[in-house]
């Protein structure tokens, strides 16, 4: 049964909405009906196009990954390169938008919450190119463990402030930036990173990162001769690089489409950021949608190596998605993702966010049983600079711990190919 | 009438506003919140607000953020707060009006929060980040089945659409932020908050309380000129704050009522 919210804009389903306070529920309404606006101008396409192309990057390419493929036993991988973007993510695609959306509203003052960095990044850069100050905020956890990201924010003219409450992740830092909008609405635009948030963050996040699907789109036809994959997979956080790749297939029922969660290091509420695993529906920063949390539902606290990932809500789209069964939502541990991290820079050269190697380790899982005649695109929505000392002290650890596994000295190929055809799945 | 319209008519015919004292409920513990909101009536509160607290408060400034966290940490939760409640109202008849964020409220199911909420004395509740458009007719009309009052939000920032949306789905009063901002202290309050205050009261029939950054006997002289009711929050979550673990807490917080409240007995209009 349908219920009234399903026709109301800014629902995806029972999912979404505007559940903030009064005070940001007037400038929500004018974001909207600017946003619809404005995007359908030809003259701010085209600039945003433009700028795309010339400043950030694009197209990127769609590059068939033959010694990963080989590796995995032949089926055609290719990767979607948003890691070569300028700041070195998707996030880029969206802050951008934002950016010149908030120039058309005359607003000289943009904030952003980030995660693992990169939306701060791509949003102090996009600051700093139409010359609006900017605050990005970041959980005191994330900053010390995206130290990188903290100081390319700083040398961009952004302020980055620390924010010690909660988890110290990416949900205070959203938080925090919420409070401040809430304070400085008059004069400032909120650049969220993802399509989370009220209406219309998650459909206006999801329209600027429909270009990773739309090029991926062409590129499969022009390499392939086939416009579409037998399987996308991509890593969800709050879901943008996803949805942004998700959204050309989503009528294309031969594609078949998995989001990866973070799995982090047990199932317990607390240790993962997979929502779709112990969630439930609730409401945060603004939107229904699934969250983790527990009976009383105050909000859950969230693990995984990749901050990116590191947060209890998914974008009320996804839960959309989800309920559907349009898009399975699968988890990739840690570990798993680490150990996809090295894969991929033996294999073809690439350190990915860890972010991606969630995708890629989820990928991996599935290589051994498609033909060589498959065709799988990953997101590789970011690039790995950042988590160069996330992974050393991480592989630290382990090899502190697990000194005596011969495994350590293997090629990280070779332990692949063993877990692949080791027939233990 | 609701116990609330009847407080709100009678400070009318006193030609006062009436004094609404904010504490988090469960902070430092249930146990002293119990005494605590004792205090507040004693100190001679008209209206009693408890906040529920949340782990992600975006509408609460830092001294409300710590009191949730306090209250949580000694293991507050939404039925615990509401068994407080129904243990204090034996001795206290002041109205209560719940204050909280939507998701505490969903887990428990919202008929089940309004039917408890009723059942344990409280006379409404107030959802800071649950607007009217987004109410679907659910929790309200639950609320009004229990008797609960709605109470809803309005701001610096609502268009007059907003403000006719918002006083048609309220009932009790109309709480309206004095700015954009989240709670807390200030040393000045804006200087177009009366004005404001003025033309919304004359857009609305329900009662009209101003709070969020109401701190001193002269800014709830200064509101309590132009409102229904003057909300004070955050700083006496400070003086429970600062205090907590003294035996004479009640008695400071019952005083420090009485200080802030003075003004509006003292002052009537016209």
């Amino acid at each position: 049964m349908r219920k009234k919210s399903d026709q109301r804009a800014g629902y995806f389903g029972p999912y979404g909405g505007r559940f903030v306070p009064e005070t940001l529920m007037a400038p929500l309404g004018e974001l909207a009906r600017t946003y619809d606006q404005v995007s359908r101008q030809r003259k701010f396409q085209r600039r945003l196009k433009d700028l795309l192309r010339d400043y950030a990057g694009r197209p990127t390419p769609l590059y068939f990954a033959d010694r990963l493929s080989s590796t995995l036993g032949g089926v055609r991988i290719f990767l979607k390169r948003e890691d070569l973007l300028h700041t070195g993510a998707h996030k880029i695609n969206n802050a951008i938008g934002q950016a010149l959306l908030a120039e058309h509203m005359g607003k000289g003052r943009i904030i952003a919450e980030t995660g693992a960095g990169q939306h701060g990044v791509a949003t102090a850069t996009a600051a700093a190119l139409l010359g609006q100050s900017c605050t990005v905020y970041m959980g005191e956890e994330d900053m010390r463990r995206q130290r990188l990201n903290v100081d390319r924010m700083r040398l961009l003219g952004a302020e980055v402030v620390q924010v010690d409450a909660g988890s110290r992740t990416l949900k205070d830092a959203i938080n925090e930036a919420l409070r401040d909008w809430v304070t400085n609405v008059r004069t400032t635009h909120y650049v969220l990173g993802s399509v989370l948030g009220p209406d219309p963050y998650p459909r206006m996040v999801r329209d600027f990162q429909r270009v990773i699907g739309q090029e991926t789109r062409r590129q499969l036809r022009k390499q392939t001769g086939q416009d579409w994959p037998h399987l996308a997979v991509a890593c969800v956080g709050g879901g943008s690089n996803s949805i942004g790749l998700f959204s050309a297939f989503l009528e294309e029922p031969r594609t078949r489409l998995i989001g990866v969660e973070a799995g982090g290091i047990g199932e317990e509420l607390g240790e993962h950021a997979a929502r779709f695993r112990g969630g439930r529906t609730g409401v945060l920063h603004g939107t229904r949608t699934m969250v983790l949390q527990d009976r009383h539902g105050q909000i859950a606290t969230t693990h995984s190596v990749s901050a990116g990932l590191d947060y209890p809500a998914i974008g009320p789209e996804h839960a959309l998605l989800h309920e559907q069964g349009r898009v399975e939502y699968t988890a990739v541990t840690d570990a798993e993702a680490v150990e996809a991290f090295h894969l991929l820079a033996a294999t073809e050269g690439i350190l990915p966010a860890l972010e991606s190697a969630h995708a890629i380790a989820e990928a991996v899982k599935h290589a051994c049983h498609l033909s060589s005649k498959k065709v799988v695109v990953i997101n590789l929505s970011g690039r790995g600079d950042k988590d160069v000392e996330s992974v050393l002290e991480y592989d630290a650890n382990k090899s502190g711990s697990k000194r005596d596994e011969a495994k350590a000295s293997r090629h990280p190929a070779e332990t692949w190919k063993n877990v692949v055809w080791g027939g233990d799945r | 009438m609701s116990a609330i319209g009847a407080v709100f008519s009678h400070c009318r015919e006193a030609k006062r506003a009436a004094f609404i004292p904010y504490l988090t409920g469960g902070d430092p513990d249930l146990e002293t919140s119990a005494e605590l909101l004792e205090a507040l009536a004693a100190g001679g509160a008209d209206i009693i607000e408890v906040g529920v607290p949340f782990s992600d408060p975006i509408a609460d400034g830092p001294i409300n953020q710590r009191a949730a966290v306090r209250a949580l940490e000694a293991g507050a939760t939404l039925p615990g707060i509401l068994e407080m409640i129904a243990r204090i109202r034996a001795r206290v008849d002041t109205p209560m009006v719940l204050f909280s964020y939507f998701n505490p409220l969903l887990a428990h199911g919202l008929q089940t929060v309004a039917e408890q909420a009723a059942i344990s004395g409280v006379d409404g509740i107030l959802c800071v980040d649950l607007p009217p458009d987004e109410d679907d007719g659910g929790f309200r009309d639950f609320c009004r089945s229990a008797g609960v009052d709605s109470i809803y939000l309005l701001a610096p920032t609502s268009t007059p659409e907003r403000v006719k949306l918002v006083a048609a789905a309220s009932s009790g009063f109309v709480y309206y932020v004095s700015r954009t901002g989240v709670t807390g202290v200030q040393k000045d309050l804006s200087r177009e908050l009366q004005r404001e205050v003025k033309k919304i009261r004359r857009r609305i029939d329900l009662p009209l309380a101003v709070g969020f950054g109401i701190s001193s006997p002269e800014q709830v002289a200064a509101v309590g000129k132009v409102a229904d009711g003057v909300v004070v929050g955050s700083a006496l979550v400070r003086v429970v704050e600062e205090n907590r673990g003294r035996s004479d807490l009640p008695e400071l917080l019952a005083a420090e009522v009485e200080r802030l409240a003075a003004p509006l007995l003292r002052s009537r209009r016209r």
